[in-house]
């Protein structure tokens, strides 16, 4: 619970500082989600704006993946595992036979819900005679435990054992927003967890690039009040820096250790994330000596070059921060958390699932 | 049972000796009257008036838990469906289905389980039936238990009867039972290790018929928590149901767990605590009655604002917010 004078304190700062009209990005989904679980968005000044960015790994991953992981899932030798939002993103082929990993395994297949990469080591060694892949979704924030799987994976010489990846990078998608034409973006809030991991270097870049405001923000109330306020006073100011608001966790060399795993396994590179085209470094391939475990390579599956448009469902434009989920025809009608037609519907963090909690 | 017998077997479930053994030895225990044993059907003498009839299925993992297992829960939950049609519990029916390789010492425990809950819950168990099947077609231990009550509230108690003024009172603290399957579950290792809430109910409700308060409206929070009764609730009655989110008391560890998990504290399960919905009259007097249990006043019955009634929270902030029925998918099992 946070403490309410703290938060009533900083909101009075906000609404004393803001005096001209500001539309920020908060680059998280679980930012969202607590803008929408604690209802901030109804506190701040009138002329403060806020719009959701496409931080939910799981809503990302590009329905090409999923198509690809029921296309593993249906085969009798591999044992599917994956995180818990995972299993509930529909594939391309929505609403007709299997088209997400529960219905696959309704059906037949095996496919585990797993808490942590690791333990699809121990799956693999207790099934010797079964292919293990890991459909493996996540900033850099969850890339290390990937990362580390692998290694272990390697050093153990485990062939039953591969993974379907979809890790993908914040700070080029945030890039991508930041360099279209038509973006309303001022200043960015950004995800505290990847900063952690990844450092402040590639958001200083960022900065100077586009000349915009970031400021690295928490999750709790009282740190998105801060980071909102700190934001503010940068514009109000005009002095785009960067600011990190999330200084207990976030140190500007991030996590030495976490980004030497990761860089050693993984390789960034272009790719596709769902409902946007491919973003120039946004998704994570892995390296020569780990190639062996990708599953793409192992069952001869092609990369996922394209991102595809979802019909009725307006996923590519909220991702992007060009609408809010109730704008879309098909918020909380056609699509709801049991009946998903676009994965922002589906992850907890996702802003239509936030949306569909919290406000109808 | 020959002491060399430490599984149940699919014998066990075949109608011949070994299963009149294994009821002679050890589900005897259950039955107050033992006449009842070896008849195909319980005759009963029943008080006249109104009967509450229901029944349920128990099919939670793990099958033993901190505060409980499930044959606690299986006599315990029906009981208290039972307390919320205002009905004194008074006879149920166990049937078991245990998987072939059950530990016959795990079998024991989960007996002298659903005596003693039986016994709390002054209800007697009358009938009942055991089925085996072979390893692999069940996990442990399925149980259904069904019960009748004698109704002892003058006027029916029904969700459509909630008008706006009514107050809203929750019988105790949040999320114990649904914290501790978690926990055991997932091998989480928290510095608060609450057990599960799982109590009779019948008590705290006929501390209130007693005491003159006839309760509008009744729920247990059992899966889906307080979000889901309170969804019920307000789609029964057509009526907004408003929340002061900072009187809803968790219980030691909730919110922890919840924010590493990112799950809705207000949809973890409970097995002991309900939530009562009380004309403003009445309101004060069964928070009196109510007290020793931990009862507080949490909210209001609104009219509706939209077509669609809603449980509405105001936050601690002062903003608000909906709370709606949890999808229930991807939940383990609970009870």
């Amino acid at each position: 619970m946070p403490d309410p004078v703290a938060v009533r304190s900083a909101l009075q700062a906000l609404h004393q500082q803001t005096n001209r009209p500001w539309t920020l990005m908060e680059v998280c989904g679980g930012q969202t989600h607590t803008i929408l679980r604690w209802g901030l968005d109804q506190l701040l000044p009138p002329g403060l704006k806020l719009i959701h960015g496409p931080g939910c790994p799981v809503c990302v991953t590009p329905a090409s993946t999923i198509d690809q992981a029921l296309q593993l899932a249906a085969r009798s030798e591999v044992i599917l595992c994956s995180f818990g939002d995972m299993l509930r993103v529909p594939g391309s082929r929505s609403g007709a036979g299997v088209s997400d990993l529960l219905q696959a395994r309704a059906a037949g297949a095996d496919v585990r819900l797993i808490t942590a990469p690791l333990q699809t080591l121990d799956l693999a060694a207790r099934h010797p005679d079964k292919q293990v892949v890991l459909l493996a979704a996540g900033f850099e924030t969850t890339a290390p435990a990937t990362a580390l799987l692998l290694e272990q994976a390697r050093r153990l010489a485990v062939d039953n054992l591969s993974l379907l990846p979809a890790h993908v990078r914040v700070v080029p998608a945030m890039e991508r927003l930041s360099a279209d034409p038509h973006n309303q973006i001022q200043g960015f809030l950004a995800a505290g967890h990847v900063a952690a991991v990844m450092g402040t270097a590639e958001l200083e870049a960022l900065v100077q690039r586009h000349r915009l405001p970031v400021v690295v923000c928490g999750f709790d109330p009282l740190e998105l009040l801060l980071a909102l306020l700190a934001c503010v006073q940068l514009l109000e100011a005009g002095a785009p820096r960067l600011v990190n608001a999330y200084g207990a966790v976030v140190r500007s060399q991030g996590n030495p250790a976490a980004r030497l795993l990761v860089q050693q396994v993984f390789a960034a590179a272009d790719g596709p994330w769902r409902g946007l085209s491919p973003i120039s470094q946004g998704v994570l391939q892995l390296r020569h000596p780990y190639r062996r475990f990708d599953a793409r390579l192992r069952f001869d599956l092609p990369l996922p070059l394209t991102a595809e448009e979802l019909g009725p469902c307006r996923s590519a434009a909220v991702l992007q921060g060009h609408c809010k989920p109730p704008d879309c025809p098909s918020f909380a009608t056609a699509c709801t958390p049991l009946h998903p037609l676009g994965a922002p519907m589906v992850s907890h963090e996702g802003a239509c699932a936030a949306y569909y909690a919290y406000r109808r | 049972m020959s002491d060399s017998v430490t599984r149940i077997q699919l014998a066990h479930g075949g109608g011949g000796s070994a299963m009149q053994a294994l009821i002679a030895e050890e589900f005897s225990r259950l039955y107050a009257d033992t006449r009842h044993l070896g008849l195909d059907a319980a005759v009963l003498t029943l008080p006249h008036g109104r009967l509450a009839f229901c029944t349920d299925g128990y099919v939670v993992q793990p099958l033993e838990f901190a505060g409980g297992d499930i044959g606690k829960l299986a006599v315990i939950g029906t009981a208290n469906d039972l307390a919320m049609a205002g009905a004194r519990p008074l006879h149920l029916s166990v049937a078991l289905i245990l998987e072939e390789g059950l530990p016959l010492p795990l079998l024991q425990r989960l007996v002298a389980s659903m005596v003693q809950a039986a016994s709390a819950c002054g209800i007697t168990i009358v009938c009942g039936d055991t089925k085996v099947v072979a390893r692999g077609q069940a996990d442990g231990v399925f149980v259904t238990t069904s019960g009748i009550g004698l109704i002892e509230t003058p006027r029916a108690i029904h969700p459509a009867a909630i008008r706006p003024g009514d107050r809203l009172v929750l019988s105790g603290d949040l999320g114990r039972h649904g914290l501790a399957i978690l926990a055991a579950r997932h091998g989480l290792l928290f510095t608060h290790v609450v057990g599960s809430d799982c109590a009779p109910l019948w008590p705290q409700i006929e501390a209130l018929l007693v005491g003159g308060v006839q309760p509008v409206a009744l729920r247990d929070l059992t899966r889906g928590g307080l979000g889901c009764a309170l969804a019920e609730l307000a789609e029964a009655s057509g009526c907004d149901l408003v929340l002061d989110e900072t009187a809803l008391p968790l219980a030691p560890g909730v919110e922890a767990a919840c924010a590493l998990l990112g799950l809705e504290p207000l949809h973890l399960a409970n097995e002991g605590r309900f939530v009562a919905v009380l004309t403003p009259r009445e309101a004060d007097q069964a928070l009196a009655l109510l007290a020793p249990s931990g009862a507080v006043l949490v909210g209001a019955a609104q009219p509706a604002a939209g077509l669609q009634p809603q449980v509405r929270l105001q936050t601690a902030l002062g903003s608000e917010r909906l709370l709606g029925p949890w999808s229930g998918d991807m939940l383990p099992r609970i009870c």
